[in-house]
């Protein structure tokens, strides 16, 4: 066990709280902030790699854990441990918040202080959120990481701010009021936050199986919201087209898939089986309406929000596929389609920034000036579209064939529509703004890559070829933590009811993947 | 015993080529991209040659099928394993030598043709990265690896179509070249999901030997993946529905066109039913489809090539109809044939691509036939090999394509009376080949030259040795005879079916068939030699089969109007302003609504003053600290905080 184990999720959470105070003390003096800021995701992004360095696969449980009392009562622990699900979620969002600097590098001109103290505010709230493993400090960074991203909206946004971040705010801050009832009345009724307890408590079926399916649902609509699900995506392209670039590249997506996976299909799992059907219906129309949407599009920000509805609803289908494989397979694509998403946000920005429109029809034949800018967004609407042996691939695939096999024919034959839609959406873009005549926009001098754009972008598209032709490098570790949560009275009651200290429980005893199919499939009666 | 054959660098040679060119490109020197360029195709092909050593008669052959597996598997998930391995058989083997061999030719013969473009390098490296994939997707050993190779040539397609991206007709090519590959590829990945829900495997080996232990297992849904297959390989081989982004293709390069478009890419689909044809061996059902789909193909792809001016749309309609000839061997469950074709095709397709880049390259960019015409005498090398390809398209004895066509010909004669309808359909379409090819042959080398702008002349060395060596290929690529093809290819694609009809019977045929090609010859000859006034007036006489054929039967604009257009319209009215802004977006401000509460807050919040935001921030930020250390601070010296009244 390497020394710095036990405080390097600490560190994780303290660097960027630590840069953004520094940034508000130190004066405002040219790109003094933004050099900061960029050190301190730098740093906290190096940090996150010791996670993988020193991560043990195959061990089950949370690794890098701690856990203290912090409040008494109500008993809050600062409970914090990754696993295989969450460990490359945490180093993905390392990866961000540099490309979110450079992407921010020079369109924040202004209160350049506020802008890059918040953000890094933020970066810590994120890795809370995929660290906590205490209810409540779960939900306080949950909350954390809406108040900067709504203040930054409303400051920041390019075309409408505040009107953007009241919609915003509305849709994302109203489905968090129940999520806290909830967590509190699982409190209320079992003494504790303790994520790993819950999970126990609630399979043991001591609790009220009426009032649990509605603190499922509240759990649910919260998350469903963030991801977002069809059709709950209101707020999702006003805030592409209009947040600060960095912003809106980490606010959709990873968060609330994770979120569903862990605490909505790991604490409920009965519930999340009653639910799946309609939810694997949602998560396809969402496929499909969002891909529809995007080819409909005038606006390169709102058709990548429509695209990125589309590829989170194959991401939920997985989930609610309830199948291990399948889970296996929403993870992976989470985090390429975080790398992918990435890339593009930041290229998107390079032209909307260079040229100050992101209207598509401005452009036209901007490959022959940019060749670098259209090279890497060939590459990366290639990964995006699933092109073989890049990123997205292995994951769409996985989830297809997976839905296909075992869980729905039709549901998964519906999905892959999207192959077809997403290449033509994806590709008419490239289309529109790269190729063709030279518009007169497109005449407009306007500088290629820059060194700090080329110093991002060149490795993360090397990471997205790495991600689609040795996937094992993630997928082994990723497997040791994706693994079916305790569904039966059963597997509770031999513990006994665990103490405080969750320990070595963070692992369930394991149920049969069959098992777990059959019962998605047939519903609950079967195991009644 | 054996020597490695290093069947993986088969593929990565290119692959380095095409990172080499594609990185550095741009800064190296002309002679050292031409260099990498060229070393990458040629050290595969030796490397394909020395596996082939056994066939050719140097050293002992390998043993067949190799077998390479890369020691890491490629994904490996849950219940989902797949391997890269890659597998040299007699079929991929035969293959390889055709992919690597005239791939090679026409790298070579791209150094003189693109030699002026501004995106030599670029150019080169594309090319490279095509023969990466269409290696691997000839050498996989899986379904998944078939399928990275089938979307990657896909994608080297759409590359090398839209090469010069400034013209807004290549750009669209390239992307409809993509889209409807996309929905062949769609199939096809619902094809690999029923295989994997099946056999629990995607290793075509596995795959065969489960099938080999259930004899009595036909039909159903056996039929069902065959099908999905087959809507993959219309995709990608251009056949009947899907058959629509290969004539638009031939905006990319004329090399590109020779290669990719003529004489492997497109008939990667032949290539995939023969590798999978204990599967449609099964299904009886699905090879009636195959062999349907094959000979309307072919007859409706030529009657389209009748009508074209553009020398390279008429060439890209008779690829299609050729390919379709090649799907009908399939279909009749002669593969061997049905490789047997793709092989001579691949000598005199790419010859005729060739040809008519060095007549285009002559003309200075000129592909309009009309204005062609009288260049027998001016370009004497390309005349006369481009006379051996048309000779050989034609199907005229001695010549290559006759020895192939003529097999697959055969097959079908002996499949019953549908099979004979079918071969009825394949000799018909045999007369308009060689009337469209003979039309073609007319127009550009005979008669007077009706533009005079142009000043044509023959091509540099390194276009012409292509076009000598191709042209051999095409006069001699058949001499091999189905016979021993065929008994080559049993251990891959299992024997041929033993001929039911006497040798009588082969003969008559095959004499019918060269009849029938000459007699389309001499329909050529006097339409558009003797009376070349004749084909105006007919079309004066029928001006409406010629509108519908010239125009290609409408079919662009029936797709566009049945499915592009309602798909388009439908979201952007439908969906974007009905769904999402009025019902969707109504919906969330009706509920916002009861929120206007916290929105007024929120109004207030926003006063827009800098120094309320920063006391706001800095009182958020000292909360959050307090509330986040007081108590840690408090618990080292034994103080519990209390919140709650328990």
């Amino acid at each position: 066990m390497n020394q710095y184990d036990p405080i390097i999720l600490t560190l994780i959470l303290l660097v960027p709280i630590a840069g953004a105070i520094l940034v508000a003390l130190l004066p405002d003096r040219g790109k003094l902030p933004n050099w900061i800021a960029l050190l301190t995701s730098l740093l906290t992004f190096a940090f996150t790699l010791h996670l993988p360095a020193h991560f043990i696969t195959g061990q089950p449980g949370f690794q890098f854990e701690i856990d203290r009392l912090w409040i008494v009562n109500p008993a809050i622990y600062y409970h914090v441990g990754v696993d295989g699900l969450s460990m490359w979620l945490v180093v993905l969002t390392g990866l961000l918040a540099p490309i979110g600097v450079v992407a921010s590098w020079n369109a924040i001109q202004s209160r350049r202080k506020i802008f890059y103290s918040l953000f890094l505010v933020q970066q810590t709230a994120i890795f809370g959120v995929f660290m906590a493993l205490d209810l409540m400090l779960y939900y306080g960074f949950w909350e954390l990481s809406l108040v900067p991203m709504a203040v930054l909206i409303a400051m920041y946004g390019r075309k409408n701010g505040p009107k953007t971040a009241l919609k915003f705010f509305l849709f994302t801050f109203i489905p968090s009021a129940p999520l806290l009832v909830a967590i509190l009345w699982l409190y209320a009724r079992t003494g504790t936050f303790n994520f790993v307890e819950l999970q126990y408590h609630i399979a043991s079926g001591i609790l009220p199986a009426g009032a649990l399916s509605w603190v499922a649902l509240a759990f649910l609509f919260a998350f469903a919201v963030k991801v977002p699900l069809f059709p709950l995506h209101g707020w999702l392209s006003d805030t592409f087209a209009d947040a600060p670039v960095a912003m809106a590249m980490i606010v959709a997506g990873k968060m609330g898939l994770y979120s569903m996976l862990r605490f909505h299909v790991g604490l409920f799992p009965r519930q999340a089986r009653y639910e799946a059907p309609v939810l694997i219906a949602l998560a396809v129309i969402g496929i499909l309406y969002g891909a529809c949407m995007a080819l409909a599009q005038r606006d390169f920000w709102r058709l990548l929000a429509f695209g990125a509805l589309s590829h989170f609803g194959l991401v939920i289908l997985a989930i609610y596929g309830l199948t291990v494989t399948g889970w296996n397979g929403a993870v992976y694509q989470i985090l390429s389609l975080g790398v992918v998403e990435g890339a593009v946000f930041l290229l998107l920005a390079v032209l909307e920034q260079r040229y100050g429109t992101s209207e598509i029809a401005a452009y036209g034949g901007v490959a022959a000036r940019l060749p670098r800018t259209a090279t890497y967004f060939v590459i990366a609407t290639l990964t995006m579209i699933g092109l073989p042996l890049l990123g997205n691939f292995v994951g769409e695939f996985t989830i297809l064939s997976t839905t296909f096999t075992q869980v729905s024919r039709g549901w998964a034959i519906a999905a892959a529509v999207s192959v077809i839609l997403s290449a033509s959406y994806m590709l008419w873009l490239v289309q529109r703004v790269f190729y063709g005549t030279e518009s007169t926009l497109a005449t407009k001098p306007a500088a290629d890559l820059r060194f700090g754009e080329l110093a991002i972008l060149t490795p993360l598209a090397v990471l997205m070829l790495v991600m689609g032709v040795a996937p094992t490098l993630w997928l082994h570790s990723i497997e040791s933590g994706v693994h079916p949560p305790p569904v039966s009275a059963a597997s509770a009651s031999l513990r006994g009811l665990p103490g405080p200290k969750s320990g070595d429980l963070g692992h369930p005893r394991l149920v049969d993947s069959n098992q777990l199919t059959q019962l998605a499939k047939n519903g609950p009666e079967v195991q009644r | 015993m054996n020597a490695p054959l290093h069947l993986w660098l088969i593929p990565l040679l290119p692959f380095a080529g095409f990172l080499l060119n594609g990185i550095l490109g741009g800064r190296l020197p002309k002679p050292l991209v031409t260099a990498i360029g060229l070393l990458a195709p040629l050290a595969s092909f030796a490397l394909v040659v020395n596996a082939a050593r056994g066939l050719i008669g140097f050293g002992p052959a390998p043993a067949m099928p190799a077998v390479e597996t890369c020691p890491f598997p490629w994904i490996s998930v849950g219940t989902l394993h797949v391997n890269f391995s890659f597998v040299l058989d007699h079929l991929s083997l035969v293959m390889l030598l055709v992919v690597t061999g005239v791939g090679f030719l026409i790298h070579l013969y791209s150094v003189g043709y693109m030699h002026d473009d501004p995106g030599y390098a670029r150019y080169f490296s594309y090319l490279n990265l095509f023969l990466f994939f269409m290696t691997t997707l000839v050498l996989a050993g899986n379904v998944l690896l078939m399928f990275v190779g089938w979307e990657g040539v896909g994608l080297a397609s759409y590359l090398l179509i839209g090469f010069w991206f400034q013209k807004k007709s290549a750009a669209d090519a390239g992307k409809k070249a993509f889209i409807v590959n996309r929905i062949g590829d769609f199939g096809f990945l619902i094809g690999i999901f029923l295989l994997l829900g099946n056999f629990g495997t995607l290793t075509f080996s596995e795959i065969s030997a489960k099938l080999a232990a259930q004899p009595a297992w036909t039909g159903g849904i056996l039929t069902a993946i065959c099908l999905c297959l087959l809507v993959g390989a219309t995709g990608k081989s251009a056949q009947l529905p899907l058959y629509v982004w290969l004539p638009d293709a031939m905006e990319g390069p004329t090399p590109v066109s020779a290669l990719i478009h003529a004489a492997t890419m497109v008939t990667a689909g032949v290539y995939m039913i023969a590798r999978t044809h204990f599967l449609f061996d099964r299904s009886p059902y699905a090879l009636g489809v195959v062999a349907i789909v094959g000979a309307a193909t072919a007859f409706f792809a030529a009657t389209m090539g009748l009508a074209q001016n553009d020398i390279k749309r008429v060439l890209a309609y008779s690829t299609i109809s050729q390919l379709g000839y090649m799907f009908l061997g399939c279909g009749v469950a002669a593969y061997s044939a049905a490789i047997f074709h793709l092989m001579t095709h691949a000598f005199f397709k790419a010859l005729l691509f060739l040809a008519a880049g060095s007549v285009i390259h002559a003309m200075g960019g000129e592909q309009d036939m009309r204005k062609m015409g009288g260049l027998r005498t001016k370009l004497p090398v390309t005349f006369w090999t481009m006379t051996a390809a048309v000779f050989a398209i034609c199907g005229i004895f001695p010549f290559a394509g006759f020895f192939s066509k003529d097999a697959i010909l055969y097959a079908a004669f002996q499949q019953g009376a549908g099979g004979k309808a079918l071969w009825f359909v394949g000799l018909v379409t045999a007369l308009l080949t060689a009337l469209y090819m003979f039309r073609l042959w007319y127009m550009t080398f005979f008669g007077e030259m009706r533009s005079h702008d142009a000043h044509p002349h023959e091509a540099p060395f390194t276009m012409l040795a292509p076009l000598v060596i191709l042209g051999i290929l095409s006069v001699c690529g058949g001499w091999i005879g189905i016979e021993r093809f065929g008994n080559y290819l049993a251990p891959a694609v299992g024997p041929r079916i033993a001929s039911g009809v006497g040798g009588h019977t082969e003969l008559w045929l095959s004499i019918l068939a060269v009849l029938v090609a000459l007699e389309g010859w001499l329909i050529a000859d006097k339409y558009y030699r003797r009376k070349p006034e004749r084909p105006a007036q007919l079309v004066s006489h029928m001006p409406g089969v010629y509108n519908l054929v010239a125009n290609k039967y409408y079919v662009d604009e029936l797709y566009g109007a049945v499915f592009v257009k309602p798909l388009l319209a439908g979201s952007r009215y439908l969906l974007d302003w009905v769904v999402d802004t009025a019902i969707l977006g109504g919906a969330a401000w009706f509920l916002g609504g009861i929120a206007t509460f916290s929105g007024a807050i929120l109004q207030r919040w926003q006063s827009g003053n800098l120094r309320s935001y920063a006391a706001w921030l800095a009182a958020g930020a000292a909360a959050l600290l307090l509330f986040a250390l007081i108590p840690f601070l408090l618990g080292t010296y034994g103080i519990h905080l209390h919140w709650a009244g328990y």
